[in-house]
């Protein structure tokens, strides 16, 4: 029987390896997996690359793992914003390094990973220095830039329902980074509000499918 | 010469977006467009975060986290809207599908530069969000701003000084004087605030300006 949950926060981290490249989905709090987060960090893996829209709110989640001195690199659209304040500090230190990247590369990036596509053009970022030095190419009189897949060792997402498959449904704008990040991770770790029976999830409605899935872990309460 | 505010830029803005459209609204300035939108026309505004047929701000006590817009403010959905992945919703952005976006500038120049996104102070943290993918991807981009900085400044210049957000991409600029249409490298001033006239509007741009014909 294929049984892809697991009973605890600590089991679903715990081979996460100094050094791994790790995908977090999210657009600031909505859709983070906090509880994931809190469990990496309870874990202490270290030397971390994480990709994430952002670079962490407040001092929880994120803010808290970057806090914490596991994050070496953090690959993301929009760090700097209110209350980045975690980040902002480090960065401004050289604690941490930034690859910036425009959103919709990001995004295109990790999907790309996902579907096995070993590079595209994009006219995102052409003629700013975000892409000096990146190769172009005209393309029917129009200009782009090459991008490369991002690929992760784990992503950790935040689903609201999900099966013994790893069948997944996403709650509202909760949804993001999620499906894509799934497709884009060696083994994708995702924390869920509520488990459901086999057959319980109206297969018109699965956002994820299991295949994009390792490992399942129940988060109760109310995980906002 | 009587400025408009900032409410009377959206409220002209929103003038312009027709029925059916598909709009995206940057951060900051731009989304005091939804307040102007014609009641009687159906628009569907997008966020970039994965919303189609975005609404109001909630009541008091209704907010949802999971629930908010680009600018993470907490944010309600249309019947008829819907929720989807990020790179769909950026395939929405980059894949010419919206028909409008309306973003601020801290600079246009003549040829349709936009600058938005740093300013390119050393010290400064870079974050570009979005606002490359809107610059490029909407059939239609429209800035909204001031023309002149507090310092009296012309934003609309010849060459953009701070660092691009995309290339060639401005087709009209709303501003508290004017509006001005760019096309062929050339810059069309129109609906020129009472009071202020082409060579007086020259004069504070420093650039060449054409009166748009009726």
């Amino acid at each position: 029987m294929i049984n892809k949950i697991v009973d605890s926060l600590s089991q679903a981290v715990g081979d996460i390896h100094d050094g791994a490249t790790v995908m977090i989905g999210g657009f600031g709090p909505s859709g983070q997996p906090s509880e994931l987060i809190d469990a990496l960090i309870a874990q202490g893996a270290k030397d971390l690359t994480i990709i994430n829209n952002n670079a962490g709110n407040g001092d929880i989640g994120l803010a808290a793992l970057l806090k914490a001195g596991q994050v070496r690199k953090i690959i993301c659209s929009f760090p700097r914003q209110s209350d980045s304040y975690v980040f902002d500090e480090l960065y401004r230190a050289g604690k941490i390094e930034l690859e910036l990247v425009p959103q919709g590369n990001l995004a295109e990036r990790i999907r790309a990973a996902g579907a096995g596509i070993g590079a595209f053009f994009t006219p995102t970022s052409y003629g700013t220095i975000l892409a000096e030095g990146v190769e172009t190419r005209e393309i029917n009189g129009k200009h782009y830039v090459i991008q490369y897949p991002i690929h992760a060792d784990f992503a950790l997402i935040r689903a609201d329902r999900a099966d013994r498959w790893g069948n997944l449904t996403y709650r509202k704008a909760a949804r993001n980074f999620g499906p894509i990040m799934a497709s884009a991770a060696k083994t994708t770790i995702v924390q869920t509000r509520e488990i459901m029976e086999l057959g319980e999830l109206d297969p018109e409605n699965i956002i994820t499918p299991g295949i994009f899935v390792q490992r399942v872990v129940r988060v109760s309460g109310d995980q906002q | 010469m009587n400025k408009l505010n900032r409410n009377q830029i959206a409220a002209r803005v929103a003038q312009d977006i027709p029925e059916g459209a598909y709009v995206n609204l940057g951060i900051g300035l731009p989304t005091l467009v939804a307040n102007h939108l014609p009641a009687d026309r159906e628009i569907f505004l997008h966020s970039e975060n994965g919303l189609l047929g975005m609404g109001p701000a909630p009541e008091p006590g209704k907010e949802d986290p999971d629930l908010i817009n680009a600018g993470k403010q907490p944010v309600t959905l249309l019947p008829g809207g819907a929720f989807f992945h990020h790179a769909d919703s950026f395939a929405m952005m980059r894949g010419g599908h919206l028909d409008i976006c309306v973003l601020g500038a801290f600079q246009v120049s003549c040829k349709g530069d936009l600058a938005n996104w740093h300013t390119g102070e050393p010290d400064a943290i870079p974050a570009v969000g979005g606002a490359m993918d809107l610059a490029i991807g909407a059939k239609q981009v429209f800035v909204m701003m001031d023309l002149l900085t507090k310092t009296g400044q012309s934003k609309l210049v010849e060459q953009c000084t701070y660092p691009l957000t995309g290339v060639g991409c401005v087709s009209r600029v709303y501003t508290d004087l004017a509006i001005f249409d760019i096309k062929d490298g050339e810059v069309y001033a129109s609906e020129l605030v009472e009071g202020l006239n082409l060579e007086e509007l020259c004069t504070l741009t420093g650039l060449d300006l054409k009166q748009k014909m009726a």
